[in-house]
């Protein structure tokens, strides 16, 4: 009998402890429920039977267990979509997936074909509207920036895309995005859209590249022709020069020829009018004395006699 | 006794409990909400917190309030031009009147599937009204010309419509067509535009033409500025060269004439000049003239030898 009474008691007893154990694990779990923390990065948008009262900034907060929800939003994170490929992994070399032609594949304002990829950098400026005027924000936020790259690249020429128009493009779709995340109130600010890869798609690749090279070609033909001029002209003008130089050495040997032959002359005429006789004679001798020593053969013959041919006949046998 | 009290208690408590929460309902901050009474719509309730109705009898059902989004599936459609293209849309729509939605569409997959038929069709009705290109190009601005690049940046021919103008056709025809739905369109917008794949074939083709058209070009420009540059260079080199030749000419011509002006000053200044130069010259000639092989017969009646035959030549 004791034994039993004994036996209940402490029965009587373990029960009271365990549901002491469970009170006391459940008003811990009410405590501990009751405080939430908001990451350096987010805030917290609280709800009180579902209706937004307030939102608290990073740190140790308290709230009503199971009546107050919190919802953390990263708005200090610059968040970003991709667009016609991914990154797989990032780092130094990060590695992507392009397979998303859907994505990139759009028509130019010429009606040719191009491929473009791009990212929008973006932040949640306002939580409230971010949950709780659009749902899927995100999702949408893509089918915007598909919407807005599409009509922005359909008011351009495909050359246009793929050279000049570059920061044309992103600045029209950036402020056009912008426009559309305020008509649609997401909470969303567009930080930066920036155009990746802009390229005429595979299949045409080939003849864009032909493209480049005939414009090299061209290029080097041109700067050829130039530099066979380059090489031609100015040694055609320096040897025109020396033509002319040559032709300005022959005039001053000439005049200056005229005037010593002259100078020489007329020295000689003064003295020639004081004496002409005696200086006729003394030049025709002089000349005589140096022409008639240089000829092997000379005759002398009277003036009486009647021919030269014997004398010449002599010689020639 | 005791015991059996604090039992019914506790049965009392927790049926009160199933009661008093049966008869509250939590609405969350995006949500609106309709209440029926055995099926029959009552009320609708549209503003969040925590709110009441009749434990049992009343059902709640919840929608929701924010603008929601709405993808077409990709649809082969025919411009008036006859192109065929694919197009993707997406447009936003929201519950406006839940109770009237839930009468006439029951959920949301029932909405998304008559604003399918609703788009769908108003999309392809209008796109076979206008030419493929109203439909990718918004504006009529004229293409960025690059003055550095001597490329040919393309045309953009004038349209009349534009894609804005030709999506918002389609927003009112398919908005109108809502009214009665409990629903409202905000907004519609073609997102993709893509030609099917026989006319991409076409028109990759045709591009690739093109850039054959201007490669071709760029190798002609490259040769006929050659060839400019070249006919250039021959027309310079023949210039440069005749025009030396010329002045060269010039240059001597002059310094002759100058040099027979000095020879005639002097030589022909009287009688006596005219004949001492006539004497000299021809001394100096026979200096010149005469050599080693000529041979020389002379008269005694020369003047060099006439002292040969008489020291006084008469």
């Amino acid at each position: 009998m004791a034994n039993a009474d004994d036996v209940r008691r402490s029965v009587t007893l373990n029960a009271k402890r365990i549901v002491n154990i469970v009170i006391v694990l459940i008003v811990l779990i009410g405590i501990l429920s009751g405080f939430y923390v908001v990451q350096a990065e987010n805030v917290g948008v609280i709800l009180r039977f579902g209706k937004y009262t307030k939102t608290t900034e990073p740190g140790l907060h308290l709230k009503i267990p199971v009546i107050d929800k919190v919802y953390q939003v990263a708005v200090e994170r610059q968040l970003k979509e991709e667009f016609g490929f991914r990154t797989l992994k990032a780092g130094v070399t990060s590695q992507y997936s392009r397979n998303y032609n859907s994505e990139s594949v759009m028509l130019t304002g010429d009606l040719n074909v191009v491929v473009v990829e791009w990212i929008i950098q973006f932040r949640i400026e306002d939580p409230y509207k971010f949950l709780f005027k659009v749902r899927n924000s995100t999702a949408t936020l893509r089918d915007m920036s598909e919407a807005t790259m599409r009509k922005v690249v359909g008011d351009r020429t495909l050359n246009e895309v793929l050279t000049v128009g570059r920061q044309e493009i992103t600045q029209e779709v950036e402020a056009g995005l912008q426009e559309l995340c305020e008509q649609y109130e997401n909470g969303i600010r567009i930080k930066q859209v920036v155009l990746q890869n802009v390229n005429p798609p595979d299949a045409v690749k080939a003849s864009f590249n032909e493209v480049n090279q005939a414009q090299q070609d061209k290029e080097k033909l041109i700067n050829q022709a130039r530099s066979e001029y380059n090489k031609v002209i100015p040694k055609a003008k320096g040897q025109a020069q020396q033509t002319i130089q040559n032709a300005e050495g022959y005039a001053s040997e000439r005049v200056n020829g005229a005037k010593g032959d002259v100078a020489r002359f007329v020295a000689v005429l003064k003295e020639y009018e004081k004496a002409p006789e005696i200086t006729r004679q003394r030049i025709y001798l002089e000349t005589m004395s140096k022409v008639l020593p240089k000829m092997e053969k000379k005759f002398v013959i009277d003036e009486q006699s009647s021919g030269v041919l014997p004398l010449l006949n002599l010689d020639n046998k | 006794m005791k015991r059996s009290t604090s039992i019914i208690l506790a049965v009392v408590v927790f049926l009160l409990l199933i009661v008093v929460g049966s008869g509250l309902f939590v609405m969350n901050e995006p949500e609106q909400a309709i209440v029926t009474r055995f099926g029959k719509p009552v009320r609708t309730i549209t503003n969040p917190g925590l709110h009441l109705k009749l434990p049992f009898f009343e059902t709640v059902h919840t929608f929701d309030k924010r603008f929601l989004e709405w993808r077409g599936d990709s649809n082969q459609v025919t411009t008036k031009d006859k192109r065929y293209i694919w197009v993707d849309t997406y447009a936003r729509w929201r519950i406006t009147d839940p109770l009237l939605f839930y009468k006439r569409l029951r959920d949301e997959r029932g909405a998304m599937s008559r604003i399918d038929d609703i788009v769908d069709g108003e999309t392809r009705t209008t796109f076979a009204k206008h030419d493929l290109i109203e439909v990718v190009r918004t504006s009529n601005r004229k293409p960025l010309a690059d003055p550095t690049m001597d490329m040919d940046i393309g045309i953009l021919v004038d349209i009349k419509n534009g894609r804005e103008k030709i999506a918002d056709e389609i927003l009112h025809a398919s908005a109108g067509r809502v009214g009665d739905l409990g629903i409202e369109i905000l907004d519609f917008k073609i997102k993709r535009i893509n030609y099917v794949k026989e006319v991409q074939k076409t028109v990759f083709e045709r591009m690739i033409t093109e850039r054959k058209r201007i490669a071709d070009k760029y190798r002609s420009e490259g040769q006929g500025e050659a060839s400019r540059i070249s006919g250039e260079k021959q027309r310079e080199l023949k210039r440069i060269q005749s025009e030396a030749k010329r002045t060269a000419q010039e240059i001597m011509g002059k310094a002759d004439a100058t040099a027979a002006k000095i020879y005639n000053d002097a030589y022909n200044r009287n009688a006596a000049s005219r004949e001492f130069y006539a004497f000299m010259k021809t001394m100096e000639t026979y200096e010149k003239a005469l050599d080693s092989s000529t041979s020389l017969i002379l008269s005694t009646d020369s003047d060099f030898y006439k002292y040969l035959k008489e020291v006084t030549p008469n």
